[in-house]
């Protein structure tokens, strides 16, 4: 038997030697460990120089790795599947004392093992996406979050601001999680069975005309339309909200709208989908699966191109365009989309050169609601020759009611409708600061334009959509819901889409690298290799089976309060737990 | 629950009928009051059908003021019915100081106005009264058309028969058409107003079960026209919705139903005028009647309309013999007063019907 003291061939003075400290690994006293600092030799590992204190270290990250020196098997699994290049395995020299024989005998010696160790890059920080967790085949480990972590101190090295994808805005508390369903019906009128009664859960998309306005006339006792009236679609409560395809994989994509399809067309649950702004691929734009699609123009016009082109050959409207002109996680920002993610097919789609994609702040050339609504809003209804409702999309913002009010009041009635984005939103890229330290709450604004239209007489003519964190604590039924009763005609979600696809960020700021092009389960990416990570089937099947369960979890919630349609506007049904946010919202405290 | 009669009769019949009925449905306490109001006026009123009758209940203060108001715009007292009044001792109900009845002449420059303008004025003039007494608590003022009497109290609905002697069959009030309503007792703090049935220019509506979808009702119809105020019961959201449809949008009376119960998007999409319905469902998605209700209204020609939820939570019954059709909430209060029909031809609406009865007491079932 070769004894296990035996020192393999290795000359320490040529290995770089870095042990940034953390680690279930045993250290024996007489293990040589150096301090952290690349390109050290072993020998001025011994000196403690002041200066190493200042380099950055992964304690200064907000995840560390723990790792177990003892379980660890060295497959590399870990490794190879951490996308951020967070880990990297490094020789490590081991002191050992052994006694071997049947009197004691020790031994001191030392070994050269394989061990998994953090990068120490701010670049290639860890993200605690838990890849490497997920993967070890023998729990060997694991990120743990990093309370007192640095980064942001860390992180702008070379003058860059510091720049993310994903969700957290840094929020008190969630205002949803203080309102409850508080008022059911018992012995005044009788609830209805969630199983047995038939519910009517759509909601118009679309300008709806104020009643004297409808274009009817009598004609032997009944009313018959006589005129124009703006187009009108009846769709699911619940939309997709727009994530594009650029932003997320093309694989990703593809899975959500086959769920969409899927719903529709088998379900007949005509759940809609934002194409988001990148457009949308030509073979789709051309099929009749489009009417299911909500195309997006943003400020970029990114996709437009192609859409245009295509406009002669499709073969079925879509259900309606969305003019984005802010979005609630970053609101005032345009869209990003980093160069690393702008793959041949994105260029492809978007008609781009491989570069950043920026989308202008504002869109070009509109400085005024009033000619928003005539420049933009008239042209995209004259696109479609008026058979599409056009709707808008801003970011929740202390002027919700001012833009709003002014669109209730458009005279050409084209405006189909008011999709409200609150704080609480994702994006696939964008600077933190915006993340973090701008936006508005979604429910405040969402209120106050459902009680501004109110005021005027005028609720539901432009239907209010509001999305923004909704379904962040997955359920996405009871979000949906509460928004709908506080006036709200539906929601749109997207960052719960990714959930649904094994995306692992979070709140608590998991992940949401969704601008790096490296996401680790191949969403907001387009490396082949990382794409490969997604199982479109899987993805799809587990967004069609979400919205088969929020459709009977929407039911259980009208049922008590007495509905078998939508109580868009009842806020009477709902009651706060927070004073405050009663007040606010207009709706009964209970405590 | 609260109880509804109506009946519709060929020849003017006493209130005696509609208080049987409410007695024969009431459960339990019940000390809420009782309501009615009456169209096409036999009795006292039979001689005064064009001239608009005011009913109201007031202090001496709100008699004085309303005289005056009335007496301003130029209407002139035509005939005044002071009722006769059993005051027994131990009467559980809330008496006002004036019970008023008074047909009034149309001011002279209105005289020979067309109907349409007349409305408008009588419509103004009732809401204006309402708000003279109302500031300061000093009456209420129910209707003021011509033909339309009003009779509302709170308390207990056998104790306001006998102070009003309405249990008397020759009473000084009859008339052909009788709606009724009694509540269970779920508020003490329910004030007149609040009672069924409800009239507003030419049309009475009386409903029962709960708006489930009142707010946004009221929400909806608040500032739509002057008419549509109080809101002291979700059952008013009904009438207006019934004033607005036929009214002010000037609808076929159908689409009433149209409106509160709207068809499920499926049911439209398989019909010829889904366009029409599907605009009607979306631009009057707040008039809906989404909680268990019957709906029992008269319209201005006087013809009785019925319409149920859509889920038909709520009973009603329709029975019928001679020259007289009697609905009521519960089978029992037709069994009251109409006890030798035959039940096989009584009629329970269903959840996608509207009932018309016209005033030959011919019925139509119009399938929504
Ligand atoms: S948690 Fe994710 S980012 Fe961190 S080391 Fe593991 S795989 Fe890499
Ligand atoms: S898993 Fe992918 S989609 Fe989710 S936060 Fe990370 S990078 Fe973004």
């Amino acid at each position: 038997m070769d004894p296990v003291n035996k020192i393999p061939d290795v000359k320490l003075d040529d290995v770089k030697v870095r042990s940034n400290g953390n680690g279930l690994e045993k250290k024996p006293a007489n293990m040589v460990t150096a301090p952290a600092v690349k390109g050290l030799d072993a020998n001025r590992a011994y000196a403690i120089q002041p200066t190493y204190v200042r380099d950055v270290n992964p304690v200064d990250f907000p995840w560390k790795i723990k790792w177990n020196s003892d379980t660890c098997i060295r497959c590399g699994s870990c490794v190879s599947t951490c996308t951020f290049g967070s880990i990297e395995p490094r020789l490590q020299r081991q002191g050992q004392t052994l006694s071997m024989g049947s009197f004691p005998n020790p031994v001191d010696n030392s070994q050269v093992i394989m061990a998994i160790k953090q990068v120490n890059d701010p670049k290639h920080y860890c993200r605690g996406c838990m890849m490497c967790e997920k993967v070890c085949p023998t729990n060997s480990i694991r990120p743990v979050y990093n309370e007192h972590n640095r980064f942001p101190l860390v992180a702008r090295q070379g003058g860059s601001p510091i720049k993310r994808g994903g969700r957290g805005h840094h929020l008190p508390f969630r205002v949803l999680d203080t309102i409850k369903v508080g008022r059911i019906s018992q012995m005044t009128d009788p609830s209805l069975d969630a199983s047995r009664h038939t519910f009517d859960l759509l909601t118009p998309l679309g300008r709806n005309l104020p009643p004297d306005e409808l274009p009817f006339k009598v004609e032997n006792g009944k009313l018959v339309m006589d005129g124009w009236a703006p187009p009108l679609r009846w769709i699911y409560p619940v939309m997709i909200g727009d994530m594009s395809v650029g932003a997320l994989s093309w694989r990703m994509w593809e899975a959500v709208t086959m769920a969409v399809a899927y719903l529709n067309e088998e379900y007949h649950l005509p759940v809609r989908m934002s194409s988001g702004e990148g457009g949308m691929p030509s073979r789709l734009l051309k099929s009749e699966f489009l009417k299911y699609f909500i195309i997006q123009i943003a400020s970029g016009h990114f996709g437009w191109n192609r859409i245009i082109k295509a406009m002669p050959e499709m073969v079925a409207d879509p259900a309606a365009v969305l003019i984005k002109i802010g979005q609630g996680a970053k609101p005032g920002d345009g869209g990003l989309l980093p160069a690393e993610k702008v793959a041949p097919h994105i260029q492809a789609i978007r008609g781009v050169p491989k570069a950043d994609l920026l989308s202008p702040p504002n869109h070009q050339g509109l400085y005024s609601i009033e000619e928003s609504v005539q420049k933009m809003f008239l042209s995209m209804n004259a696109a479609f020759k008026f058979r599409v409702p056009v709707a808008i999309k801003v970011a929740a913002s202390a002027t919700s009611v001012a833009v709003f009010n002014n669109l209730v009041r458009d005279p050409y009635h084209i405006v189909g409708g008011f999709f409200l984005d609150g704080i609480s939103g994702g994006t696939g890229a964008a600077h933190e600061v915006s993340l973090d330290h701008t936006g508005h709450p979604i429910l405040s604004k969402l209120r106050d334009c459902y009680l501004a239209a109110v005021d005027q007489g005028r609720q539901g003519q432009i239907p209010l959509f509001a999305g923004g964190g909704f379904g962040d604590t997955g359920d996405l039924a009871a979000d949906a819901f509460k928004a709908i009763c506080l006036g709200a005609s539906g929601v749109f979600a997207a960052k719960i889409i990714l959930q649904l696809a094994g995306c692992v960020g979070n709140e608590k700021g998991r992940c949401n690298a969704c601008n790096t092009g490296h996401c680790p389960v191949g969403i907001c990416t387009q490396d082949p290799r990382l794409v490969a990570r997604l199982d479109v089937d899987a993805v799809a099947q587990n967004i069609v089976d979400y919205f088969l369960a929020l459709d009977v979890e929407l039911k259980k919630l009208m049922a008590p309060i007495g509905n078998s349609s939508l109580p868009i506007g009842r806020s009477d049904a709902l009651i706060a737990m927070n004073k405050s946010v009663s007040e606010r919202l207009q709706i009964a405290y209970a405590c | 629950m609260c109880r509804m009669a109506a009946i519709k009769s060929k020849e003017p019949v006493s209130t005696a009928l509609a208080l049987r009925m409410m007695l024969a449905m009431q459960k339990g306490h019940d000390n809420s009051g009782f309501a009615m109001v009456m169209q096409d006026l036999g009795g006292a009123f039979a001689n005064f059908k064009r001239f608009p009758l005011l009913s109201m209940a007031c202090t001496s203060e709100g008699l004085y003021r309303a005289e005056k108001f009335l007496d301003d715009l130029g209407f002139t007292p035509k005939f005044d019915y002071q009722p006769d009044v059993d005051d027994l001792p131990g009467l559980d109900f809330q008496k006002m100081p004036h019970y008023v009845f008074r047909n009034y002449r149309y001011p002279e420059h209105f005289t020979n106005r067309p109907w349409d303008e007349k409305k408008l004025l009588l419509v103004d003039t009732r809401l204006k009264l309402r708000q003279l007494l109302n500031q300061d608590g000093q009456g209420y003022v129910y209707s003021f058309w011509p033909d339309v009497l009003t009779l509302k109290e709170v308390g207990d609905p056998r104790d306001i028969g006998t102070y009003f002697q309405l249990w008397n069959e020759d009473h000084w009030l009859k008339a052909r058409v009788i709606s009724a309503q009694c509540r269970q007792n779920t508020n003490y703090r329910i004030v007149r107003y609040a009672a069924h049935p409800f009239f507003l220019g030419g049309y009475t509506l009386m409903g029962n079960g709960e708006n489930t979808f009142y707010q946004k009702n009221k929400e909806f119809q608040q500032g739509k026209h002057p008419g549509y105020i109080g809101f002291e019961s979700d059952t008013q959201c009904f009438l207006y919705t019934l004033h607005y449809v036929t009214e002010v949008l000037g609808w076929p009376l159908a689409y009433y139903k149209h409106v509160v119960t709207p068809l499920s998007h499926e049911e439209i999409s398989r019909r010829p005028d889904a366009p029409v319905l599907q605009r009607i469902r979306q631009s009057l998605q707040h008039l809906e009647i989404n909680g268990p209700n019957t709906v029992i209204f008269v319209t201005p020609e006087g013809n009785m309309g019925i319409v149920a939820d859509a889920k038909k939570l709520r009973p009603l019954v329709i029975g019928r013999d001679g020259d007289m059709i009697a609905v009521a909430s519960e089978v029992c209060g037709v069994n009251m007063i109409l006890p030798k029909r035959n039940t096989d031809r009584d009629l329970y609406p269903a959840e996608r019907e509207t009932v018309m009865i016209n005033n030959n007491l011919e019925i139509q079932q119009w399938i929504q």
